[in-house]
């Protein structure tokens, strides 16, 4: 705390370091008194971009809205301080901030609800995780904009603050129109309604700006937009800046000091490349090897998550190499496992899929790349049956199967087993796990009902989970348990072909490295091929051999792995490895 | 682009109202009973019988019949009562103005009292005030209609304080509301029975947007709590509540049946019981008509209520 505390005396006489934001043994509780974050200190720089990494649950959100005086429902502030330096002390005399600013800094976590209000949007402001939900889907975005600027007092009339709408809204890098202005927020896409929340922090040229994973969700390359428009925002304006993230290679490319937190606690703090290249603490390690790297050097392996259950067998983690084609596939004396021949999909007069082919061998990895709206959910669930009313072939052991799952026979339906993306919405929250995964089984009606216990047994056992966890329920499961336990319930009826749409997206990376290690050792077990539909190119040398790069209902590229990473022959293949992030 | 969707809407409405008026006029077909003799009583001669039916087109196919019955309505004929023999128009036209003048009453009072009642309770939810307010409407939702009227007029009229009405004077000549204090009764009534779905509903959807992350936004944005409320939370709310709204009023359109009943207001309600007893075939098809295209307007309005309430469903058409 004393480094803290002098810090911030001198930056009140000096200018340089210029501290912003001082948080100094933040407490927060449960509201029956449970601890959430255990004393967290932080430090904001003017012009500086602190990155604060840790998983889900680690208490990152919590500290960063606590910046804006904010707590969740549920939660309250138990001791600690934050301490706000602003900067133009003499535009806001109206405000309870400048009126103490001048002498020490506003203690943001003693203030009123009037003051805080006054504080929020003007001194900090906050850019949440998703656009799409933050804005308000009733408010045409230019008044949301000018909403920020009427509540705060911004100018002297009615005139000013339009300029100031259009101005932030040309910073942003969208356009200033009116007819802009009065678009509603779902006529935008993704990256345009994340740029107006972008707008809407910075018009009134706040001091403090937190950012809570602003890119999740996005394309890789509305996210480097997106990026790129919050960097040069930030060095324009010289803003510190508290940018909460789960991925370590975001950090690298944006933020200038990297604070890592664990359960609540902050355990590393310090320069980006000082962290990330000699990272102190062992869970800063664990993230890091978790983080999937293009190159594929490295190896993501079942122990890079670090609450892994405990092992319900022998205990000993079977590492798999990752890629490379490590899985023999079975001599080739029949037509091939799956074959996708020009495949077409319209809804309505929109061509989502145009002419798609593609095969599969037993064993082989194939992985679906493309941004959102490029039709590879479309792609995978018409292989699945999904979508019955597509044009073209899906053949299986050169059979051609029948376009809707209902028409299928139990066997074809066996023999394609679909993952969902999000396991928290594919499982049924009012059955446990042992019903739910037994449902594929009573579907086949292969087995008795006595021995269908054992098989989906078996399949917990497979994917890591162990047998405890069928008499328990999806709710008391993390997000990295349910998705294995979806993975689990396509593998009871022993399939050949597992389709994958995004289920590694909505989990941390340490969890993703953990399922992305279990599917290979499920490859290499059972010879099952993988369909893995993902937009996260740099997945590509951990789990595929081949890939697919879709683009607007199109395969631009398509080959072994590292043919297409090396020399991608499409500009959409180039421009997409361009943007990626690396560490 | 509204101006279709809302065009669309009104067209269904007209179908529906069409479907409607085949059920209720295929329905009294099935009733035993002929107008004409009920008109004329026991000891009508047979040829009087045969005249007034052929006045009344009772001799022709089911099927002109109807037609004859649809194009009257449309004019604002809806045929001859057989209970009084005069037009059915003339024996419903102060009924109706009275049972709407007592809908609206309701309707007033219900509305904007059950939609702030609902925020309130919204906005303190888990503390004492949310918690009476949810034990209130499930009691008041639990009770019927006739025993929070019955439980009115013990309370107001008759046992503890004798300060109103118990039933309503409607002297020859004079309208109901010109004494204004025995509609009091009758409309807290109604307002009683519609307002606690009007709360619970409003509460909930009120609650959920409080939850959403564009009114958290919106907060960390420094917007004031009250702009919050009434500018970004609110809006959200209204599209769904206003269903419930409407199903409610089009309830009050059936519902003042038994309040009518019970306090002796001669609306429609009471007019369709009298039909029913007297088998007065004209006018129970002319008061299910009526009632039937309450509903349907109510619920007209409240998807135009619930398009304009949502720029996405506004855009979408």
């Amino acid at each position: 705390m004393s480094t803290a505390s002098t810090a911030a005396s001198s930056s009140a006489t000096t200018t340089v370091p210029d501290l912003t934001l001082v948080m100094q043994g933040l407490r927060v509780t449960t509201l029956d008194g449970t601890e959430i974050l255990h004393g967290v200190d932080l430090q904001l720089r003017r012009g500086e971009i602190l990155g604060l990494v840790g998983e889900s649950g680690s208490g990152k959100t919590t500290a960063g809205l606590a910046c804006l005086g904010h707590f969740r429902a549920g939660l309250r502030y138990h001791s600690g301080e934050i301490t706000l330096y602003s900067r133009d002390t003499d535009d806001l005399s109206s405000d309870a901030a400048s009126r103490e600013a001048a002498g020490s800094g506003v203690v943001v976590t003693q203030l009123g609800d009037e003051d805080l209000r006054a504080l929020r949007g003007s001194r900090i402001a906050y850019i949440p995780q998703d656009p799409a939900l933050s804005l308000n889907p009733a408010i045409r975005v230019g008044e949301q904009i000018r909403e920020v600027l009427d509540v705060h007092g911004f100018g002297a009339n009615a005139q000013e603050r339009a300029a100031r709408v259009r101005q932030v809204l040309e910073d942003v890098g969208l356009p200033s129109t009116d007819e802009y202005q009065r678009r509603w927020p779902h006529e935008l896409s993704g990256g345009q309604q994340q740029r107006i929340g972008i707008a809407m922090a910075f018009a009134m040229t706040p001091d403090v700006l937190i950012l809570d994973e602003p890119t999740t969700g996005l394309d890789v390359s509305t996210q480097s937009h997106v990026l790129d428009t919050i960097r040069t925002m930030t060095s324009l304006h010289h803003v510190a800046s508290l940018y909460i993230t789960h991925d370590l290679a975001m950090v690298a490319e944006l933020a200038d000091r990297v604070a890592v937190m664990l359960r609540g606690d902050l355990v590393e703090e310090g320069p980006v490349g000082q962290v990330l290249a000699a990272p102190e603490h062992p869970y800063t390690r664990k993230l890091l090897e978790a983080v999937p790297d293009l190159a594929g050097r490295k190896q993501l392996t079942q122990t890079g998550q670090l609450d892994v259950v405990p092992e319900a067998d022998s205990g000993s983690v079977v590492v798999v190499e990752a890629g490379g084609g490590a899985v023999s596939a079975e001599p080739e004396t029949q037509a091939p496992l799956l074959v996708v021949r020009d495949l077409k999909k319209f809804y309505g007069g929109n061509t989502v899929l145009e002419g798609v082919n593609f095969q599969l061998e037993p064993g082989q990895s194939t992985m679906v790349l493309g941004e959102s709206g490029s039709g590879k959910t479309t792609l995978s669930r018409c292989v699945a049956g999904l979508i019955d009313d597509y044009q073209g072939s899906v053949t299986l052991r050169g059979r051609e199967l029948a376009a809707s799952t209902r028409k299928r026979t139990n066997d074809d339906r066996q023999a394609i087993q679909y993952v969902f993306q999000s396991p928290y919405s594919s499982l049924n929250p009012r059955r446990s796990i042992g019903q739910s995964l037994s449902v594929p089984l009573e579907m086949s009606g292969k087995l008795p009902a006595r021995q269908r216990r054992a098989v989906v047994e078996e399949a917990l056992d497979s994917v890591r989970l162990g047998r405890s966890f069928y008499d328990r329920r999806p709710g008391d499961l993390s997000g990295g348990e349910r998705q294995r336990a979806a993975v689990a319930r396509a593998l009871v009826n022993a399939p050949d072909v597992l389709v994958c749409d995004e289920i590694t997206s909505a989990l941390d990376v340490s969890v993703q490295a953990s399922i992305i290690a279990l599917l290979n050792q499920l490859r290499a077990e059972r010879g099952l091929a993988l369909l893995f539909v993902t937009h996260n190119i740099t997945l590509a040398r951990h789990i595929a051999d081949h890939i697919v790069v879709l683009n607007q209902g199109v395969i631009v590229d398509s080959g072994p792995v590292d043919q297409v990473l090396e020399a991608p022959t499409h500009d959409y293949t180039r421009r997409l490895l361009a943007d990626v992030p690396t560490l | 682009m509204i101006a279709k969707l809302i065009l669309k809407r009104l067209l269904v409405s007209v179908f529906i109202l069409l479907a409607v008026s085949v059920v209720v006029f295929a329905a009294t077909l099935l009733l035993p009973g002929d107008p004409a003799r009920a008109i004329l009583g026991q000891q009508a001669t047979e040829e009087r019988i045969a005249a007034l039916q052929a006045e009344l087109n009772l001799d022709r196919s089911p099927v002109e019949r109807y037609f004859l019955w649809l194009g009257g309505l449309f004019v604002g004929n809806f045929g001859t009562s057989s209970a009084t023999g005069g037009p059915v128009t003339d024996l419903l036209g102060e009924r109706i103005t009275a049972s709407l003048v007592l809908m609206l009453c309701a309707a007033l009072i219900a509305v904007p009292v059950g939609l702030a009642i609902g925020i309130f309770s919204a906005l303190h939810r888990g503390k004492r005030a949310d918690q009476a307010v949810t034990w209130g409407t499930l009691t008041l939702a639990a009770l019927p209609e006739f025993v929070i009227g019955i439980a009115l007029v013990t309370l107001f009229a008759t046992s503890v304080f004798r300060i109103l009405p118990a039933v309503t004077m409607s002297p020859p000549g004079q309208q109901v509301w010109e004494i204004p204090t025995q509609l009091i009764l009758p409309t807290l009534t109604l307002a009683l029975v519609v307002i606690p779905y009007i709360i619970r509903m409003m509460r909930a959807t009120m609650a959920e947007v409080m939850d959403s992350g564009f009114v958290e936004m919106a907060r960390l944005k420094g917007v004031p709590e009250r702009r919050v409320i009434l500018r970004h939370a609110v809006p959200h709310a209204i599209g769904p509540v206003a269903q419930v709204v409407a199903i409610q009023l089009a309830w009050l359109a059936g519902g003042v049946v038994v309040v009518e009943y019970l306090f002796r207001y001669p609306g429609i309600g009471q007019a369709l019981i009298d039909a029913v007893t007297y088998r007065d075939v004209q006018v129970v098809q002319a008061i299910s008509i009526i009632i039937a295209a309450v509903y349907v307007v109510v619920n007209l309005l409240a998807d135009i209520v619930g398009i304009l309430a949502n720029p996405k469903l506004r855009s979408a058409s």
